[in-house]
């Protein structure tokens, strides 16, 4: 399999919602699309009036057969391009984007796998949980996901819908105590023959795939997708 | 070229500081860790480095037979696909050229294949590891390169992007033709010059 590639395109902000507090989810209508495979992302390019430019990755949500591709920005406080897109952006504003990217962080639609994403980090997870929907074939999916709390989780009713085992770290979900992601949380959810697929901050992706490389998975079966950009968004001790 | 985009004024103009390249960020004291694998944990006596292929005598060093070759240092700034650098770094270690000078490759190796422990691997052409311009580290600021930035051992090629330095170094393969490593084959680009912003494919 060779994962689609795109170049630059223009792209119109066809809808965009606010599902989640310090959030935004941007449905974009891109010119000319390469379909992308789920776990790819696009990236965002702004520029000033002055030729300054500033260009940051997000992983698409949306499943290949949506005939918009779909963005899941979190705001940083001070982060220069999700403020951007998070508070300035309107529909009908054209951005600058290019995708598809990435050929390793992607499923086939056809083998089984593990997910496992904190925060932000599900945004690529949920294009693979989309598109299993689309072919019937949620079945081959286990699903781990962690957040703060369920009202922080971005697409949180789509999660529990397809079975996703919850862990938040500050409140209780169903029986499952306030925790973070343990091996006892993904023992269950792991088969021989998954690939496994590990998204988020730095700090969690580094512990989750610590965590699936202990239960025993081959390491060579982990892809790990890191959303930096930067160890400040490691917990602070 | 497009036009701008409507209501961005962009926060970080970095003063026009000239160790900047287009289209990044002054990271400052953080050293963000993008990789699309588990970090191994590579105990030091068991770590080997390999250069094979194009090469008159290929060669094969323990640790202890790398850190007997002339140490070497670079202090500068590094550059990642991602858009953050960081300035005035310090890496301790040894220079490519001396294994590259034991090893000696043939007139016909243009170009070498990085590949890590992982299976990770990574393409340049030969000028871009010789002369000074590449090392394989193993300390950072002094103080032993940490796992999840590659050690015990990394490859370090500061002038290009930062993908370019394979973590977990264990191969370096002299080849007579380019071939794409991983994040090549994947859509990044074959040689990435910061300064020339050759972040992907046909940039
Ligand atoms: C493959 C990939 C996929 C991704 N997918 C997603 C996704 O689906 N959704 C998502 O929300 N994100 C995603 N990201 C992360 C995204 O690309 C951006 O890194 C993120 O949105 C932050 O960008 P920013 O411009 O807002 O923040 P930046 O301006 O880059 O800053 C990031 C943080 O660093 C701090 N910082 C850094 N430098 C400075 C400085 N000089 N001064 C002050 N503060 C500084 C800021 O406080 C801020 O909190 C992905 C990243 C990758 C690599």
């Amino acid at each position: 399999m060779t994962a689609p590639a795109g170049g630059w395109r223009t792209a119109t902000v066809a809808g965009l919602r606010r599902p989640i507090a310090r959030s935004v989810e941007l449905r974009l209508d891109v010119h000319d699309r390469v379909d992308h495979l789920p776990g790819q992302h696009y990236v965002v390019r702004l520029t000033a009036e002055d030729g300054y430019t500033a260009q940051r990755s997000y992983s698409v949500a949306s499943a290949p057969g949506d005939p918009l591709v779909e963005l899941f920005v979190e705001r940083l406080d001070d982060g220069e391009v999700s403020t951007y897109l998070a508070d300035v952006v309107e529909p009908g504003d054209e951005l600058e984007v290019r995708g598809p990217i990435g050929g390793w962080f992607v499923w086939d639609g056809a083998t089984p796998a593990l997910l496992v994403g904190g925060g932000s980090g599900v945004v690529p997870l949920v294009a693979m949980v989309r598109h299993a929907r689309a072919l019937g074939r949620l079945d081959l999916l286990r699903v781990a996901v962690s957040a703060r709390t369920l009202a922080e989780l971005p697409y949180a009713d789509e999660l529990v819908e397809a079975g996703a085992l919850i862990a938040l770290t500050r409140e209780a979900h169903g029986i499952r105590p306030a925790a973070r992601l343990t091996d006892m949380d993904l023992l269950p959810l792991w088969e021989p023959g998954q690939t496994a697929y590990v998204c988020g901050s730095a700090g969690f992706a580094e512990s989750a795939s610590q965590l699936l490389v202990g239960l025993g998975l081959p390491p060579a079966s982990v892809r790990v997708e890191r959303f930096g950009p930067s160890a400040l968004e490691l917990p602070k001790r | 070229m497009p036009g701008p985009t409507r209501g961005f004024l962009g926060r970080r103009r970095a003063a026009g500081d000239p160790r900047l390249p287009p289209g990044q960020y002054d990271a400052g004291s953080d050293w963000p860790v993008l990789t699309a694998e588990p970090t191994p944990r590579i105990a030091p006596e068991t770590w080997t480095i390999t250069v094979d292929g194009e090469v008159e005598t290929p060669t094969t060093w323990t640790w202890d037979e790398a850190h007997a070759l002339p140490s070497s240092e670079y202090r500068g700034d590094i550059h990642c696909v991602t858009t953050w650098s960081k300035f005035d770094t310090r890496f301790g270690g040894i220079s490519v050229d001396s294994l590259l000078e034991l090893a000696r490759p043939t007139a016909e190796g243009r170009f070498v294949m990085a590949t890590s422990k992982t299976g990770y691997t990574t393409n340049l052409p030969i000028e871009d590891v010789t002369g000074g311009k590449a090392w394989l580290v193993w300390e950072f600021d002094g103080k032993p390169l940490t796992a999840e930035h590659g050690g015990p051992v990394r490859m370090l090629v500061p002038h290009l992007y930062f993908w370019k330095s394979a973590k977990w170094i264990s191969r370096i393969t002299v080849l007579k033709r380019d071939q794409p490593g991983f994040w090549e084959q994947n859509g990044y680009h074959d040689r990435g010059d910061p300064w020339k912003q050759q972040r992907y494919q046909g940039d």
